[in-house]
């Protein structure tokens, strides 16, 4: 390794550029993450800046469950952040769809759509595991700990909802309303 | 002006190597005196050298041949010739050339025009509103800084920068000093005058499509921008019968640093004012202190 490389990486793992994209959720992870921007937590100390385009990033932050609606944007969004890059999934919903698991607009776990490399555990994570999940991610970043060896799976059909999961979608204009005594 | 003078101003002070040292720290005391206002801790001294080196060794996103082509080129042309027009302060040595100002005006001009160039060649909406906002606020910032610059040539009667800091009577130089002061937030891109990249609406604008060594270059010339233009003010700031290097030169670098505590101080504590808004007031207002300036010289008192 020259010295170049040595510097790079260092760079790499001093100066990690976030970019913020919330693709459905319910915004109380969102509330934690820019938490670790305020003076508590100040997250510039480490290096790490908050951009608003993601060809500044390094660090891909997803938060929430993948909908239908945000799938094709968080695959436009990943491709725009120039390599090496990482992905860091916040919250119970990147990783499992969480609550929102099987309703017909969402598609679930992040992985499905960009591949993810760190997850961070919580509905909300309090914001010092979001900074330990993103100093994580650096660590990938800066090539010191290897990428998760899983490739991501296809982006899948929208998928249909399960009738016996859900039970009969009821039909509002058959039933009459009961009449009041 | 012989060439091993022009070779030293280039190379060494103030030109690349000064100009590096003093940009990543100027970049460095602005955000840290900034993080300290809001009660933050702020970034460690290397950051601002990591952050270059970090973007630099990124792989941008491949581009169409023009588009690629401009966009590097663009932000390397603004970084040169503000390189160029700071290595033309006379700080150390006495030298000049006559009108060496003129070229001064002109190569610190690159720079606006290159943004405005380089948001439009991006493609992206929030390119083109920042390129157009940055056309806006730079011809609006030019009136008060060419009319007191005009002011401190016509008390001079020359266009030569040791001139202007020997010769100008100091009840024109004092107003001229202070209107280019006034026209540095405009230019370096400050609150209250930082419509042309408001980040919460138009992300970055000019520079928001701009990824790896691009971004690293836009960067680099923003820093030189800083240096040059502290520069300037620091140069115009040290009376002229101080002839000694070496009290001028810590004098010049005191004094950049801190007009940078300045304008810090400015933009920490204002709010963003829209573009219209600062045209008006840099036209009507910022124009004041440089009109008084010109009519001071032009009356000869």
């Amino acid at each position: 390794m020259s010295i170049f490389d040595g510097l790079v990486r260092t760079a790499r793992r001093r100066s990690p550029w976030l970019f913020h994209l919330n693709s459905g959720g319910c915004n109380g992870c969102d509330i934690e993450y820019v938490a670790c921007l305020t003076p508590r937590y100040d997250v510039e100390q480490l290096g790490i800046l908050q951009h608003g385009s993601p060809r500044h990033a390094d660090v891909l932050v997803v938060t929430g469950p993948i909908t239908r609606t945000t799938a094709e944007a968080a695959q436009t969004v990943y491709a725009q952040v120039p390599d090496p890059k990482v992905v860091v999934a916040i919250g119970t919903c990147p990783s499992s769809g969480n609550v929102f698991a099987g309703s017909p607009v969402v598609l679930g776990a992040a992985e499905h759509v960009i591949p993810v490399d760190v997850y961070v555990p919580g509905c909300p994570p309090r914001p010092d595991a979001i900074i330990a999940g993103i100093a994580e991610a650096v660590a990938i970043l800066a090539g010191e700990t290897p990428r998760r060896a899983e490739k991501p799976d296809q982006l899948p059909a929208s998928p249909k909802p399960d009738a016996s999961e859900h039970g009969p979608t009821p039909d509002l204009d058959a039933s009459e309303p009961e009449a009041l005594p | 002006m012989t060439f091993s003078d022009a070779f030293v101003r280039l190379l060494l002070f103030p030109g690349l190597l000064y100009a590096f040292a003093a940009a990543w720290l100027m970049e460095w005391i602005e955000r840290k005196l900034r993080a300290r206002f809001q009660h933050r801790i702020g970034p460690p001294f290397y950051q601002p050298f990591f952050d270059f080196v970090k973007l630099v060794s990124k792989h941008p996103v491949e581009r169409p041949a023009f588009q690629a082509f401009a966009m590097i080129t663009l932000p390397l042309a603004a970084a040169a010739a503000t390189l160029g027009a700071l290595a033309l302060l006379p700080v150390a040595d006495m030298k000049g050339f006559p009108g060496d100002l003129v070229l001064f005006v002109a190569l610190i001009e690159v720079t606006p025009v290159c943004a405005v160039l380089a948001g439009f060649v991006s493609r992206s909406p929030f390119g083109g509103v920042g390129a157009s906002r940055e056309a806006l606020l730079i011809i609006a910032a030019n009136v008060p800084f060419l009319v007191a610059l005009f002011a401190l040539v016509t008390s001079a009667g020359s266009l030569t920068i040791t001139e202007l800091i020997s010769r100008p009577l100091w009840a024109v130089r004092i107003p001229a000093v202070l209107a280019l002061l006034m026209t540095l937030p405009v230019k370096l891109h400050l609150n209250p005058f930082s419509a042309a990249s408001a980040e919460q609406e138009i992300y970055t604008g000019a520079t928001t499509e701009y990824d790896g060594p691009r971004l690293a270059l836009w960067e680099l010339s923003r820093a030189f921008e800083w240096v040059t233009l502290t520069g300037i003010v620091a140069v115009l700031a040290v009376p002229g019968f101080i002839t000694p290097w070496l009290v001028r030169v810590p004098a010049f670098f005191v004094i950049s640093l801190v007009v940078v505590v300045l304008l810090t101080t400015l933009s920490a504590a204002t709010a963003r004012l829209r573009a219209a808004q600062v045209a008006r007031l840099l036209l009507v207002v910022g124009s004041g202190m440089s009109l008084v300036a010109l009519v001071v010289a032009l009356a000869g008192w």
